[in-house]
């Protein structure tokens, strides 16, 4: 067993402000999950009357791209090509002291605790990062062969779980690599060819909308993304967008307002009494 | 009740074409006169929700997760049946379909299972169009691996990240359709309840679960696509948010739940270290074409394994099953992992597991060729464990992994109230009592992409749709109904957390409802479940408010309906007095140890009907009929 403290950021909401707060913890399990951890300590948290932490997390196998936060300033801790849900607390010291902070970025609002709000991405894989062929319009699946090397490395630009790890490690707080990944994905293969100009134009328009920073080629992404998705999707975006702003047609690029509020302003008033 | 399967007569061949021919038809121009809601984007809902935009429906899709692309169906690992054959090896759209009735040891209907073998073929064309970046051979074709429960090549796969790759082409063409103006997305927002009016599903009621709101969505129908159940035995290995609320509130409004006993274990998974264990994680079905479970021979047998020479290993599975060894059922393979663990040969500190090995693999093919066929799983095996698989076999041993049953639904997906269908793993339909590999992305992405889009828009042409809005009485009480169950679950303020009363259900479950089952054992949960609800509403603490983000309120109601659906799955697990599939009544096995079914009593779909909190549910039966593949004891001898 092992001791630690984990000095975790507390925000009710935007609205609040937030700071760190300090909790001891003398049993912790070296094999246990980050995840885990934090759970241990929620439910003592519970215990004592107090609010839980609230932070975001859902398959625990490291895919699904929902958990993530900086631990001593890392995006998901000092393990390479690991999110925080399968971070085991093996990699940490016995008496050690963990800084827990969301992601920082205007892009992701905070939304609580460890909790921010990454529809960003969303709006950008909107604004092109698709093949457009409806169900029904699909040719037989070995119509087009596609060699072994080409389709590797698609994947390996598609292995991309959106978690915004790349955007919280950026001194920029850019979307570059993010971006990249789904326009080098799609470029790659020959289904993806024919909108591979629009897509660029239309993906890097929306992430420019966002308050995202400008890519710098500073390459601490790559370094923090779980799925080591590597730097070369940039310039696969930069070649990409390049190319598609001198070819530009005027079939415009139309972007969507970034959107930070959640409520839907029509607050349903409920009659205790409507039931009857 | 009597149940209308709507099953087609005529031949199995011909019958979703003769079908969909009958099926009406929604003009284009009428399309966007109607509203459909679907809720939950994993593959099911989301190819529902994008190709439902692309016909002109006006549709509104929603998840409590962040974003679409988080459902569930992205952990799914080893791959995507179709029917290609592009193996040569035999395979067609027949031997595909009596495989998976074979797999399901007879308890699922033939129509259904056609239809989702013919449609396999259709899914992988689409989902390469769409660039999904399936994995290659040299030449450039697709190729394939193996999968339990089969003797064809017919798994299509994109490394161990088949289910992210499929389920981001959904998602992809789901934001294709938000761009377009025909889906409105609603993430963090859940479902509470269905609004029903005439007796016709019009609407849900939704949490936004960031600011708390309540607020009320109508439609001309709505889909369900919200995955499994398996959450009920708090270890499984879906993802921590995966809950039946969706389904269990539709129950209780009205739509029959069927088969809720049929769970499926599955055999490889990274065995519990300890109390703090929130979540079991799958190591893919894949691992078993070049991985050989073993045990050692003798009982007890602490030796390292490579301390164990090959005389002393017993490869049960391959010793029992020859001509399927370890490419055995999901089912099959599960219960001989207990039976050798029960009797004292288990490996580990818990002696609750057994080596995966591929130390012969390794050595026939190169680490470098296992590493390129699943790289990413020993990765992550190794994070887990801290022991290399390249090294030291593998320990592995079963977990919850599906849920076969869920709400009764038609040939056309349809549930008992009339306009509420509901598709993929949420469903009952297709797997019969064991599900087999590779089959649940086939089943998500069929009933979403290729089946509801045409039976959906029979319903809307068959039906007229009076005017319903937010001021009708039935939306006045199914929201008070809603606020109500969030002002109890705050107002408790017992002594203890959601997670404590979910781990105590969990425990009740898998030990008396998982892997084998007795007639005792469940009689005896189901008054410990009974007694836990009781305890649950007088003692549970959920602290914070429902005006914010509160993710113990959250829990809070999904466990209560995980409570209410482990006491109905105890009671169909009893009622059932055969062994089939993943329902293994120790009462019922041949001499040799395997599930024995009775056909002659229980050759049924059993759907359940809500009577009410504390009543007894209601029994009905639909009759199953096997004119093609036709029963016999399963063997993989």
């Amino acid at each position: 067993m092992m001791k630690l403290t984990l000095k975790i950021w507390r925000q009710k909401n935007k609205q609040t402000k937030g700071h760190f707060v300090g909790y001891t913890m003398n049993d912790v399990n070296p094999e246990m999950s980050m995840l885990e951890c934090l759970d241990v300590l929620n439910e003592t948290l519970i215990e004592k009357g107090e609010e839980p932490v609230a932070f975001e997390h859902d398959c625990r196998e490291g895919i699904c791209g929902s958990c993530g936060f900086m631990i001593n300033g890392v995006a998901h801790g000092p393990e390479r090509a690991t999110t925080v849900c399968q971070l085991t607390m093996r990699h940490f010291k016995d008496g050690e002291e963990l800084v827990i902070e969301p992601w920082r970025a205007s892009a992701f609002p905070q939304i609580k605790d460890l909790v921010v709000d990454r529809r960003a991405f969303d709006r950008i894989i909107a604004s092109g990062g698709y093949v457009s062929v409806s169900t029904g319009n699909a040719p037989d699946g070995n119509a087009h062969l596609i060699g072994k090397d080409t389709a590797d490395r698609a994947m390996d630009a598609a292995a991309c779980i959106g978690c915004g790890a790349c955007v919280a490690a950026c001194p920029n707080a850019s979307a570059a690599l993010f971006t990249g990944a789904k326009i080098a994905h799609l470029g790659i293969l020959p289904q993806g060819k024919p909108e591979q100009d629009r897509r660029a134009r239309g993906m890097v328009a929306q992430m420019n909308t966002e308050p995202f920073g400008s890519c710098t080629n500073i390459g601490e992404c790559t370094g923090a993304c779980p799925k080591e998705i590597p730097l070369e999707v940039i310039s696969a975006m930069n070649r990409d967008y390049l190319r598609a702003s001198w070819k530009k047609r005027d079939d415009d690029v139309r972007t969507v307002r970034p959107m930070t509020e959640w409520s839907t302003g029509s607050k349903l008033k409920i009659d205790p009494n409507a039931t009857s | 009740m009597t149940l209308d399967s709507k099953l087609p007569s005529g031949p199995i061949e011909t019958a979703w074409q003769r079908t969909k021919f009958d099926l009406k038809l929604v003009n284009p121009a009428n399309k966007r006169k109607h509203s459909i809601i679907v809720v939950g984007s994993g593959l099911a809902g989301g190819s529902a929700a994008a190709t439902l935009g692309e016909l002109g429906y006006n549709v509104k899709c929603f998840c409590f997760q962040d974003s679409p692309r988080r459902a569930h169906s992205i952990a799914a690992q080893g791959g995507i049946n179709a029917a290609k054959n592009y193996q040569n090896d035999g395979d067609s759209v027949y031997r595909l379909f009596y495989d998976t009735v074979k797999g399901g040891d007879f308890r699922a209907r033939e129509a259904n299972v056609y239809r989702l073998a013919e449609i396999s073929v259709s899914i992988i064309d689409q989902c390469v169009a769409q660039g999904v970046p399936f994995a290659r051979e040299y030449g450039g074709a697709l190729t394939n691996r193996s999968f339990g429960g089969a003797q064809v090549s017919r798994t299509f796969y994109a490394r161990g990240q088949t289910g992210q790759q499929l389920l981001l082409g959904a998602y992809q063409a789901l934001e294709r359709q938000v761009h377009e103006g025909t889906v409105e997305m609603y993430p963090r927002t859940e479902m509470l309840d269905v609004i029903v009016i005439d007796g016709k599903a019009r609407g849900i009621v939704a949490r936004n679960l960031v600011t708390g709101e309540l607020s009320v969505h109508m439609a001309d129908a709505v889909i369900l696509g919200t995955g499994g159940y398996g959450n009920v035995y708090y270890l499984s290995t879906n993802a921590k948010g995966s809950n039946v609320t969706a389904s269990w509130r539709a129950h209780k409004r009205g739509a029959l739940f069927a088969n809720p006993c049929y769970t499926q274990i599955h055999p490889t998974c990274i065995p519990v270290s300890g109390d703090y264990q929130s979540k079991l994680t799958l190591m893919s079905e894949s691992l078993r074409n070049d991985g050989r479970i073993w045990v050692p021979l003798k009982k007890g047998d602490k030796r390292s394994p490579d301390q164990i020479p090959e005389a002393e290993r017993d490869y049960y599975l391959e010793r029992r099953y020859p001509s399927f060894g370890n490419l055995v059922p999901r089912d099959v393979a599960s219960r001989n992992a207990k039976a050798v663990c029960d009797e004292g040969r288990g490996v580990g500190e818990t002696g609750l597991g057994v080596y995966l090995d591929f130390s012969a693999a390794i050595n026939r093919l190169g680490a470098n060729v296992i590493s390129e066929r699943y790289g990413n799983l020993f990765d992550m095996y190794q994070r887990i464990t801290d022991e290399d698989p390249y090294k030291v076999p593998m320990r592995i041993y079963p977990a919850i992994h599906y849920t076969m049953g869920g709400l009764w639904v038609d040939y056309h997906l349809q549930s008992t109230i009339p306009g509420l269908f509901v598709i993929g793993e949420a469903n009952f339909s297709d797997h019969g009592a064991n599900r087999l590999g590779a089959s649940a992305l086939m089943q998500g992405l069929s009933d979403g992409y290729f089946v509801i889009p045409y039976t959906i828009g029979h319903y809307l042409a068959s039906n007229k749709f009076a005017k319903a809005d937010t001021s009708h009485p039935e939306v006045r009480n199914t929201v008070a109904s809603v606020q109500e169950t969030i002002d109890k679950l705050l107002s408790i303020k017992g002594k203890r957390t959601v997670d404590s009363f979910h781990r105590e259900l969990g425990k009740i479950m898998w030990d008396e409802c998982g892997m084998s089952r007795t007639a005792a054992g469940l009689e005896k949960a189901i008054g410990q479940i009974r007694a836990l609800r009781e305890e649950y509403w007088q003692n549970v603490n959920v602290p914070g408010s429902s005006e914010d983000l509160n993710q113990s309120l959250e829990k809070a109601g999904r466990v209560a309906d995980f409570i209410e659906l482990g006491e109905l799955m105890c009671i169909d697990a009893l009622k059932r007095n055969e062994s089939c599939g993943g329902h293994f009544r120790e009462e019922y096995q041949t001499a040799e140890g395997e599930a024995q079914r009775d056909d002659e009593h229980y050759s049924y779909v059993a759907a359940w009907g809500y009577r009410g909190p504390g009543n007894e549910p209601e029994l009905n039966q639909e009759p199953l009929e096997f004119n093609y593949v036709h029963p016999s004891q399963r063997s993989y001898k």
